[in-house]
């Protein structure tokens, strides 16, 4: 027998061995048989794996991080110092994190807007999109958290305001504020309950919450835009697909080779900086602002006077981000055309709206 | 021939309602008895706000006229300032918006907050941006070599 044909009689051996004890065949068979549509629109389908892809880099390079990481308001900044100037590729392992947040953060905000914009919410699909949608807080709260960990003065500043606006809330924002900061004011406690939501919380979160998300996708398929449904059921365009295994995935890897490319890459030319050390006792600096994801909060938040109406203006803006939200977060089920196939351009403008208001908001962020 | 005596039937019903009320409602006390530890566990111990009443903020002739320095009063940061006439003013540095750390801005004579760009005026009060009440003010007394700040009686 040549090798070729013996790896093959191995592995059938080795499938056989795990079908008669666990069944996987029918998995076998579903991976055999999954595909994924093909239309001018298919590009948008890569974003979701891109964003579990820098998520592993996530994963992995904070494993790492966190052999030499100190979580306490006197060895923080120095221990990330160390990792940055004294561990073998510290700085690469460190910066590679750094920028991979950055990158997935913008690859989570493409794969919603394209799910959004494709009407991919529309039923069945509703669960699938609010899994996201709260994936997607996860992720900003990672963001948020990882953010504090280098105690660096940016970071120390950014989180006084981002836990006082929590603070904000009535009645129950004093508790928030209390939960999160480890006490009234942000210290080393805050730190402490920080690296406990990075490291702990959030992941077990998002590991349940990605496995759910995942399911779905598996178990409904991916979505087909409307328009191009429309076109397929009036014969104007024929109805392609291409297998998932291997024709997608081969896809998913050259992109995540590219994104692996470019990480390394950034890291090495714009390597993360550290600032100075976070100072309870010393002045906000000059041209202090969040990263650029809560870049369009925080410009809001300078419009805003003290008082609209009979409410403090943070909390006016944080309400008003919060319903926001919550109607984003329930679009499959107020979008009824969608639902239906038709066209919904109420919900496109409302899409447009949005970005067009991130976009502006941060570009005035910038350009003062 | 069924039986269909009410006394009969109902009174098992009525007793498997009451057990089930019984296990329940016990299960869910119980349930409230390993939460409220958890619960009351997150929110850490008060800690005693510091109670010192004065403070020295610097020494005489450690500022120039027209700066100001930030220093500690008790567990938050206070500002000092030296008018450009050469005389003190002290407040909270605590902006009063979102709790960043002011500072003072020799150019335009105002204390300012970089965070989102809220000014106050040299008595503390709030003159632009978002900031909604003005900065505590509080009482320098210039004590020999030491100038004390002061919380106001």
């Amino acid at each position: 027998m040549s090798t070729q044909a013996t790896q093959v009689a191995q592995r059938s051996r080795l499938l056989a061995w795990l079908d008669e004890r666990f069944g996987t065949g029918s998995v076998e068979e579903f991976i055999r048989h999954k595909t994924v549509p093909q239309h001018r629109h298919s590009l948008w389908y890569y974003f979701g794996g891109m964003t579990l892809f820098l998520f592993t880099i996530q994963v992995l390079t904070g494993i790492l991080l966190l052999l030499y990481y100190r979580p306490t308001p006197n060895d923080a900044f120095e221990s990330v110092q160390y990792i940055m100037t004294q561990v073998r590729f510290g700085w690469l392992i460190r910066s590679v994190h750094s920028w991979s947040a950055n990158l997935m953060i913008f690859a989570v905000f493409v794969h919603m807007f394209s799910v959004f914009f494709l009407k991919a919410y529309r039923k069945p699909r509703e669960l699938t999109w609010i899994s996201g949608m709260l994936l997607l807080f996860i992720v900003l709260g990672f963001g948020f958290s990882g953010y504090l960990l280098p105690w660096n003065t940016l970071a120390f500043f950014a989180t006084k305001v981002g836990t006082e606006m929590a603070g904000s809330i009535p009645f129950i924002g004093k508790w928030i504020l209390i939960f999160l900061r480890g006490g009234e004011e942000v210290t080393g406690a805050t730190l402490t309950r920080f690296f406990g939501f990075h490291v702990a919380v959030l992941p077990g979160l998002a590991t349940v919450l990605l496995a759910t998300h995942l399911l779905l996708v598996q178990h409904l398929g991916m979505s087909v835009p409307p328009g191009v449904e429309r076109r397929i059921a009036e014969g104007k365009e024929p109805a392609r697909s291409m297998p998932f295994f291997p024709t997608f995935l081969l896809h998913d890897l050259m992109g995540w080779y590219a994104a692996l490319g470019v990480l390394g890459a950034l890291a090495a030319i714009f390597p993360w900086e550290l600032g100075t050390k976070a100072d309870a006792f010393a002045s906000a600096p000059a041209g202090i602002r969040p990263e650029w994801y809560f870049v369009f909060m925080f410009q809001t938040l300078k419009f805003l006077p003290p008082k609209i109406l009979f409410l403090e203006g943070e909390f006016a803006g944080l309400l008003g981000f919060g319903l926001a939200a919550a109607v984003w977060i329930a679009v499959p089920f107020i979008d009824r055309r969608a639902g239906f196939g038709r066209v919904s351009r109420f919900f496109t403008g409302l899409g447009v709206f949005a970005l067009g208001y991130i976009a502006v908001m941060s570009a005035l962020a910038y350009w003062h | 021939m069924p039986n269909l005596d009410p006394a009969q039937t109902d009174s098992p019903a009525r007793g498997r309602r009451w057990a089930n009320l019984l296990l329940g409602g016990g299960v869910l006390a119980s349930i409230g008895s390993f939460l409220y530890p958890a619960l009351r566990y997150i929110i850490p111990p008060a800690v005693a706000e510091s109670t010192s009443r004065s403070v020295i903020a610097a020494k005489a002739g450690e500022l120039k006229p027209n700066t100001g320095k930030i220093f500690k009063f008790g567990s938050k940061p206070g500002i000092l300032i030296r008018t450009r006439e050469g005389g003190y003013k002290a407040f909270s540095a605590v902006c009063t918006h979102l709790n960043c750390t002011v500072q003072y801005r020799d150019d335009t004579r105002q204390i300012w907050c970089a965070c989102h760009n809220g000014t106050y005026d040299l008595e503390g009060r709030n003159v632009s941006g978002p900031p909604p009440r003005p900065l505590e003010e509080f009482t320098v007394n210039v004590q020999g070599e030491d100038i004390v700040v002061a919380r106001k009686a």
